[in-house]
């Protein structure tokens, strides 16, 4: 009887054991991992200053081909609906990256002088994923979008 | 020096939104990419910064990192008011900076 109670025992503590490790490999594999919605989230959560809690749809559109075939260039345009007045006016326009090894891409500032929100580069895409565009404005009303990209060839070395 | 190329009108009217188109020659160099015969990373080395300035305030300014492509172009508005100069200014991470001026008259 008692022996029969310690082999249950050990069994268990294998099962807890190889459970525990089994979560420290996936842990350490996050660690080095690209940048993901989490991390892109992150860093959403961070330019915001927490205020992406908050953000509303709309106002705010990225444009990328649906298709990039070549992930080194690949053309964004950004436009955000605003008067562009003294005091209505787009402050900033985040770009950020759920599937780049880096989740930042680039911030756009206005000014009214700017006349519109609008701006266009081009950007590295390392895969297939959604480009997070964040639209602040002087009120302090955030504006939010994702747009899906799909990447044939992927731009960031290796 | 890296090459830089502005598109802004010379002449407009007061009151319309023009756009500038801008390029410049420039690596990126992201800092992931490997030198295919050493195997070792290339460092990192970006224009972190591009301003817009007209008559010395500035009216758009952009913060680049590494997904920035190779030979960044950058597009923008601006409303016209009055005649001036346009300055534009790209800063490299090493402290590096190229202006361009061009300018601009209000009819």
């Amino acid at each position: 009887m008692t022996k029969m109670k310690v082999e249950v025992l050990d069994r268990r503590q294998f099962v807890v054991t190889a459970g525990a490790g089994a979560a420290a490999l996936i842990a350490g594999f996050s660690g080095v991992a690209n940048a993901s919605p989490e991390k892109a989230m992150e860093l959403i959560t961070k330019l915001t200053n927490g205020g992406a809690a908050k953000a509303m749809e709309g106002k705010i559109k990225v444009e990328l081909p649906e298709i990039a075939e070549n992930g080194n260039t690949v053309p964004v345009k950004v436009s955000v609906e605003s008067p562009m007045t003294a005091d209505d006016y787009v402050k900033t326009v985040h770009l950020v990256s759920e599937g780049n090894p880096g989740p930042e891409m680039a911030s756009f500032h206005f000014t009214p002088a700017s006349g519109k929100a609008n701006a266009a580069a081009r950007m590295r895409l390392a895969k297939t994923q959604n480009v997070v565009g964040i639209a602040e404005m002087s009120d302090g009303k955030i504006y939010m979008s994702k747009t899906q990209v799909k990447v044939t060839i992927g731009g960031c070395g290796g | 020096m890296a090459k830089a190329r502005v598109k802004a009108p010379k002449k407009a009217k007061a009151g319309d939104i023009v756009t500038i188109k801008t390029l410049i020659t420039h690596k990126m160099e992201s800092g992931r990419r490997k030198n295919k015969k050493t195997g070792k990373l290339i460092p990192r080395h970006i224009i972190d910064k591009f301003t817009a300035k007209f008559n010395g305030a500035e009216f758009f300014s952009a913060d680049w990192h590494g997904a920035v492509s190779a030979n960044p172009y950058m597009s923008f508005s601006f409303r016209t008011e009055k005649s001036g100069e346009f300055e534009f200014i790209w800063h490299d991470e090493k402290g590096e900076e190229t202006v361009k001026k061009s300018k601009l008259t209000v009819a």
